[in-house]
This record gives C-alpha cells, structure tokens and sequence, in this order.
C-alpha cells in the first residue's frame, strides 16, 4: 500500500511534466513557428492601435455600422464574461427581449421579415458573425447613413459572404467587423455624420481614419 | 431541417464508422505490446518513465491491486490540482495576476476534472492561471482520460484471458495510453485547430479600442443602474489549442473559456468544429472494434458500434427537428431556413454553426460524456434539450467517455444476455464464459448507483431552498436545470444547463459527490466483473447460446437500454421537458 502511493506520487510528478509542461510549450513553439498570426488571436490594427480580434465579435451602435447579435456576454461582447443568455424557450424575459428587439428592428426596416439571428443571443456572446440575411436586413439603414446607394452596400455584403467551408461545413457568414471595417475604407463617414455620431470620440483625434488602411498583427 | 444539414450529420456517421477499425486495431496493438510504428521514439521514453517511478513492467496485477492502483493516483494527482489551485497566485504563468481559487470551488473543481466530469462553475478566463490550465486542468484531461481506457482494456481483458487473475499492470497501461495515443494526436489535432485560429500562447490579454464605443446601462455600486461608456474590449489569451485537443480526444469537456466551444477561440471555424466532433468519437467508436480483437470476436465488437450508432443516429434526429422548428412563441421572427440565413432556435447558437453544427455537438456531447458545448443546451426547445439530457441518463453508453462508454455498455451487455438467458431458460453465456450471480449483481450496482444519485440529489435540491435558490428559469424548466445538473455529475459529463447558478457552496459539494460516486462506484464494480470472468474457464459455443453477433442482438441491446432508462427516468422527465414543451406548444409562457 505504501510502495503504491509512492509509485503514485512519482508517476503523478512525472506524467505533470510530460503532459502538463512539455506538451504545452511544445504545442506553443510549433504554434508560433507554423502559424504566427492565428495562435496571437488574429488582433486587427488600424493607425498602430489593436481595434480588435478579427474572430472576437464586438459591439457596434449608430445606423451607420451593422450590428452585431445581441450579446450576453457581460455588458455585452465582453470577453472576460463569455457565454449565453441561458433563458428558456419558455422564459419571459427571453421572450420579451426577443420582442423589443424585434421591434426596434421592424422600425429601422419595417418591409422585411427579421432574420431570428438578429433578435437571438449567441452561445458565446462573442460570435463574431451574422448570416447574409441577416447583413442584407440592415442594408437600407446603413446606406442610409452612409449616403450611398443600398445597391452598392448589397454588392458589398455579397463579396463579404463567406460561405460554407469547403463548400459543405456549417453556414454562410459575414464577419461584422470586417465588414465595417470595409465600410470605412470605402465609404468613409463624411464630417456631418461623424458631428451627429455621439458614439465616436476618437473620430477627431483620428481624421484620416477613413483612409488608413487596416491591418492585422 | 436541411438538405445540407444532412449531408453534415451523415458524413460524420461515415468518417467515424471509417476511423473505427484502424483505431481499433492501434489501441488493441499498444495494450498488448505489440510493435507499432511509433515505437523507436516511444519505447526509451516508456522505459525511462518506468525508472523514474519504479515500476516493474513485466509485473501483472489482479483486480483488487488494479484498483487500489487506481485509486492512489487520482487521489494523489486530485491532490495535486487542488494544490495548484489554492497557490496559483504564487506560482508562475500568471500573467493576469488572478488570485487564488476559494476553497470549495477549487475542491469542486478537483472532483470534476479528476473524474473526468470537467463540470465548471467558474469562468476560466478570470478564475484559472495558464499554469492551473495546463498543468493543472489539461492534465487531468489526459490521465482522467487514460484511466477509463485502461479501465475499460482490463475490463476486455477480463472477458479475454481465462482462469487467471491478473488483469495487467496499471502503470504500464497508463503510461502506454498516454504515449502512443493521447499525445502524438492530440500534438497533430492541437496544430491543426491552431490553423484553423484557435489560439496558443502566453501572452497577457490585449485591450482592444473599440472603433464604435458605446454606452452601456450597468448596475453601479450602490445599485442604482448607472451608464458606462464601453470603449475598450479585454482579447484573452492563453495556451487554448493544446488543451482542447485532449478536451475533445479524451472526452473531458471542460473548455478553457466560459462558453466552451462556443468560444471563437477554442472552435473558430465550422472544420474546427467537425474535427472536435471526430476527437470526441474516435477512441469510444474505435474500442468497440478493440473489444472484438482482443476478445476474438470482430463481429460481437460490430454489433455493440451498430447498437450505438443506431441510438446517436435516433438522439441526433430528435434533436434536429426540434431546434429547426424554432421557437413558436417568437412572433415576428423569421425562423425559417434559406440560402442566406440558418433557421431555426437560434438562441444559444453560434452564427457560423446555424441549427445543425449545434445539435450534432449537443448529441456527441452527451452521447459521449464530452460535455464540451458549441450551444447552450438551457436555451434549447424543450424535446431539443430534452435529448442530451436523455443521452446521460442513459448512461452515456453511445459510443460514450473513453473507455468508460464501453465498460457502461459491457455492463447492459451482461444485462441483455442476461435477460435473454431468462427468456430461453439457459444459463447465460458471454463469449464462452459463463454469466451467473455475481457478475448480474455487480452490474446492477453500477447501473443502480447512478440512478440513485441523479434522483436523491435531485429531489434534495428541489425541494430545499439552497437547491431552489440557484434556479434561473421558472416553470418545468427549473426542474430540468437542476435533474440535467445531477445528471452531468453522475454520469461524468460536464455539460450544464448552465443557467443554474452552480457556484453555491451545495451545489460545488453535492455535485463534486455525485461526481466521485458516479465514476469510483461504476468502477469498482467493473473492475470486480473484470476479475471475476478473468478467472472463469471458457466454454465452448454450442447451438443453445445466446449469440452476441447480428441484428438480433443489437436490437435486444438497444432495447434494454431503453427500457432501463425509461423505467427509471421517464416520471421526472414528463415533470420537467415534457410538461414543458406540452405548455409551449400552448403559447404559455412563465
């Protein structure tokens, strides 16, 4: 019995090494070696700032960007909080989320149907997607905004699309912030609409953030 | 439902019935000491493991010894995780400065992870150091792992080998599980999903200025809801990759995130996620094939992966249909499936996902004793949510844990022959040996002391108010949440109907209980059946046998799980996602 546990404690030690150290630096060093940029989490840069990670959904206010889903993750997109809204199917206070959203959409666009992505929380909270349906809704809204033609967004979401991978796994998407991101480069915002965005304070200290080209690290 | 959707599921079924025999046949090589082609790389790192512990490899052990092995290194590496745990804000990898675990957190944990469960009440990315995750947490995703298999193999061995005692060495079966399977995969699958974007690093979490801050309504410290402005996001980081392969590849489940492999950053990609689906089946799948090798009887391995391939096929199907119908009391919402957007129940899926990447993980999941999520099970339709629930209750016997899905599903084996021997009035034989009180006894008490522990603990929590305390969704609901809690314990799954505030010091405790009861006393029992038919003489087939081969007998096993689970369990489920889906249906709403 004792000789057991003494086996114990060293094969416990041992096997502490192996599996728990060598094997994670390892993995690291190949990691880094073979793919650089996606074991650093793919951050995106614009004008020398981290903005984000191209694979971590954020928040986005103001018609002038599309919206990401709604978030319970935190305060919403909060990573350090990742995770779903866990209400039931049955819940009031699901369903009467899934309502007010639902109307605050059908204000911006009250001809089409809501996409249910669009009014549904994540597992995650930090999905960094929405499906073509649901980017081609907040089309009209953006354009708007923008003062450009809904065609020409539309076009844009279309090139946006990722479909499904290999042709067959999981579901067409577009990527938020790549897509706003595509936004800004092509359709800056103009000073008006910049004064009237409340939710922008960078934009002055950063004017010629339209034409900076993103980046990723 | 798609067409698509489909596709997805019925080329899972096929590469896992592909990987089936080649794993098989690896796994029964490595335990048998057969040459294999890792061997000139492998063989010195064994021998040298065997010096530094003092281990003789030539030595066997009867099952008492097994066991007592067994037990006196999760005890010991436990220990150690809850040493970890309590110090990690003096050790190294610490990047974050995160303070040491509380006390009953870290013993829950310790349980969890130990037994394979991986059940979390925490948030790793603010509760676990880098080191507490890799040396602490992913490690015990290795040997929690190798232990059912090696489990299972002496158990295999004990229906092979006759009139002996001894079932093999556990240090040599761990240490060759752990060299020539867990880690060479888990190093390919690891680099694979680092491609894909699941991250691996030790950098310390990026902040991130958000290019449309915002305001946010939060409550502030008095309570009154104050508004925050929102202009910054904290990226996490860490050593994620190597821990979700053996995540995935030992069945443990417990994602180095919060949202699990709902996480971009563990499962970035719909690839990422069909190749954790195939990590998840590929051992369980794969010593089926095994038990037919060693045994001497490939078509009996055949006719138990039939019985569990026909069950995920049933589980996968309900599931399906009852997500992609949506949810009937959204109004307004376009639920409906197209070329440009998923469909269906959408709450607590991932948008690259849709309905049908989702429900196939829920039920490998939980088929599997995984527990790893890619959407949350508490915001499913109820029939959707009432499946992986089903899938524990079970016993996770399709396909199931590593190792522990094959000795659950030898122990209704004994149960189906058993029965069958009643039925033609012989007595009952399984491959030669002779099945008689002893082995049906043992067999009842593993499938009892899961039983009893989901179903006391159950109607503890929900009749006293720091059981009740914890419940989020009001209605049947909150009965699901807690019976899906106990169920996850007791049958080592981990994966939560999470709304459930689980980090109360009853529920760390009770759950930590129901979770080492659930593993050591389905263990034990095993182990006993293991020596007990070591030590029988074979006897020859002859016309009167019951054969353990064909259709005939996978239907008889299908059946007697069914029957098992649905005496015992079907009064709570009628109460919680049945009741629940009838008033649904009813457009009620709590």
């Amino acid at each position: 019995m004792k000789k057991t546990l003494l086996v114990a404690v060293r094969f416990t030690l041992v096997t502490t090494v192996i599996c728990g150290l060598l094997y994670p630096v390892g993995v690291t060093a190949l990691a880094h070696l073979l793919f650089p940029r996606r074991a650093s989490g793919q951050l995106v840069e614009r004008d020398g700032k981290v903005i984000g990670s191209r694979i971590i959904g954020q928040e986005f206010s103001g018609p002038a960007y599309f919206h990401s889903r709604p978030s319970a993750a935190g305060t919403g997109y909060d990573p350090l909080d990742s995770g779903g809204s866990n209400l039931g199917p049955t819940n009031r206070a699901l369903i009467d989320r899934v309502e007010a959203d639902a109307r605050k959409l059908h204000e911006e666009n009250p001809d089409a149907p809501i996409p249910s992505e669009l009014v549904t929380a994540s597992a995650s909270g930090l999905d960094p997607d929405i499906s073509p349906a649901g980017a081609l809704f907040q089309a009209p809204m953006v354009a708007r905004a923008r003062g450009v033609s809904e065609q020409e967004i539309i076009a844009l979401i279309h090139k946006q699309t990722r479909g499904r991978q290999f042709g067959f796994l999981g579901e067409p998407r577009v990527n938020v912030l790549e897509l706003n991101l595509a936004l800004d480069r092509l359709y800056p915002l103009g000073a008006k609409v910049k004064a009237s965005s409340s939710s922008a304070p960078h934009g002055t200290e950063r004017g010629a953030r339209s034409d900076s080209q993103s980046k990723a690290r | 439902m798609t067409v698509g959707g489909w596709f997805q599921i019925a080329l899972y079924l096929l590469v896992i019935f592909l990987i089936t025999k080649p794993m098989g046949v690896f796994l029964a090589k490595v335990f048998s000491r057969e040459k294999t082609f890792l061997d000139p790389v492998l063989r010195p790192v064994e021998k040298a493991v065997y010096r530094l512990c003092g281990v003789d490899e030539k030595r066997e052990m009867r099952w008492t010894e097994y066991a007592v092995a067994m037990l006196a290194f999760s005890g010991v590496s436990m220990t150690l995780l809850y040493l970890i745990e309590r110090t990690q804000k003096w050790l190294p990898l610490n990047p974050q400065k995160l303070p040491n675990v509380p006390p009953f957190l870290a013993f829950g944990t310790a349980a969890s992870f130990t037994t394979n469960t991986n059940w979390q009440a925490y948030n790793g990315e603010t509760t676990m150091s880098y080191l507490t995750q890799m040396a602490g947490l992913a490690y015990h995703n290795f040997v929690s792992a190798a232990v059912g298999i090696v489990l299972a193999i002496a158990l295999v061995r004990g229906i092979a080998r006759r009139e002996t005692d001894k079932l093999g060495n556990f240090w040599v079966d761990m240490t060759r599980c752990l060299l020539w399977v867990l880690l060479p995969v888990c190093l390919v699958a690891s680099l694979v999903l680092v491609s894909q974007g699941v991250i691996q690093n030790f950098h310390p979490y990026t902040q991130a200025q958000l290019i449309s801050p915002h305001w946010v309504q939060a409550p502030g410290a008095d309570g009154k809801p104050t508004v925050e402005k929102i202009a910054r996001q904290v990226i996490p980081e860490g050593p994620v990759a190597s821990q979700e392969a053996i995540k995935e590849f030992g069945t443990n489940g417990g994602g180095f995130f919060g949202a699990n492999s709902a996480h971009p950053f563990e499962n970035p990609t719909p690839f990422s996620n069909f190749l954790e689906l195939a990590l998840i089946f590929a051992i369980p799948s794969g010593l089926t094939f095994t038990l037919g090798r060693m045994t001497g009887s490939e078509r009996h391995g055949w006719a138990v992966w039939t019985a569990m391939a026909f069950l995920f096929f049933v589980g996968v199907t309900a599931t399906y249909w009852a997500e992609s119908q949506g949810n009937p009391l959204f109004h307004g919402v376009d639920q409906h499936a197209s070329a440009l957007q998923p469909g269906g129940n959408m709450e607590g899926k991932e948008a690259r996902f849709g309905d049908a990447d989702s429900v196939l993980f829920a039920t490998v999941t939980t088929d599997a004793s995984c527990g790893a999520v890619n959407s949350t099970f508490d915001s499913y339709t109820p029939l959707g949510g009432m499946v992986p629930l089903v899938n524990i209750l079970l016993g996770e016997v399709v396909f199931g844990g590593v190792g522990a899905g094959l000795y659950g599903m030898i122990v209704f084996v004994i149960l189906a022959v058993f029965i069958a021997g009643l039925m033609v009035g012989r007595t009952p034989e399984y491959l030669g040996k002779k099945i008689e009180a002893y082995e049906v006894k043992m067999a009842m008490l593993a499938i009892l002391i899961l039983t009893v522990t989901i179903l006391v603990f159950s109607a503890i929590a929900v009749t006293q108010p720091f059981g009740v305390s914890s419940i989020t969704n009001p209605g049947p609901h909150g009965l699901t949440q807690v019976l899906y809690a106990y169920a996850s314990s007791a049958g080592n799954n981990g994966s939560a109907f999470a709304g459930l505030n689980a980090n109360t010091p009853w529920y760390n405790a009770s759950t930590a209980l129901a979770q080492l009861l659930g593993r050591f006393f389905m263990i034990i029992p095993i182990l006993a059946i293991a020596g007990s038919l070591a030590g029988k003489k074979t006897a020859p087939e002859s016309q009167g046998t019951f054969p353990v081969t064909g259709p005939l007998f996978s239907t008889l096993l299908v059946a007697t799980i069914v029957i098992v689970g649905a005496l015992t369990f079907f009064p709570a489920l009628s109460l919680g996602p049945i009741l629940e889906h009838l008033m649904m249906t009813a457009g009620k709403i709590f």
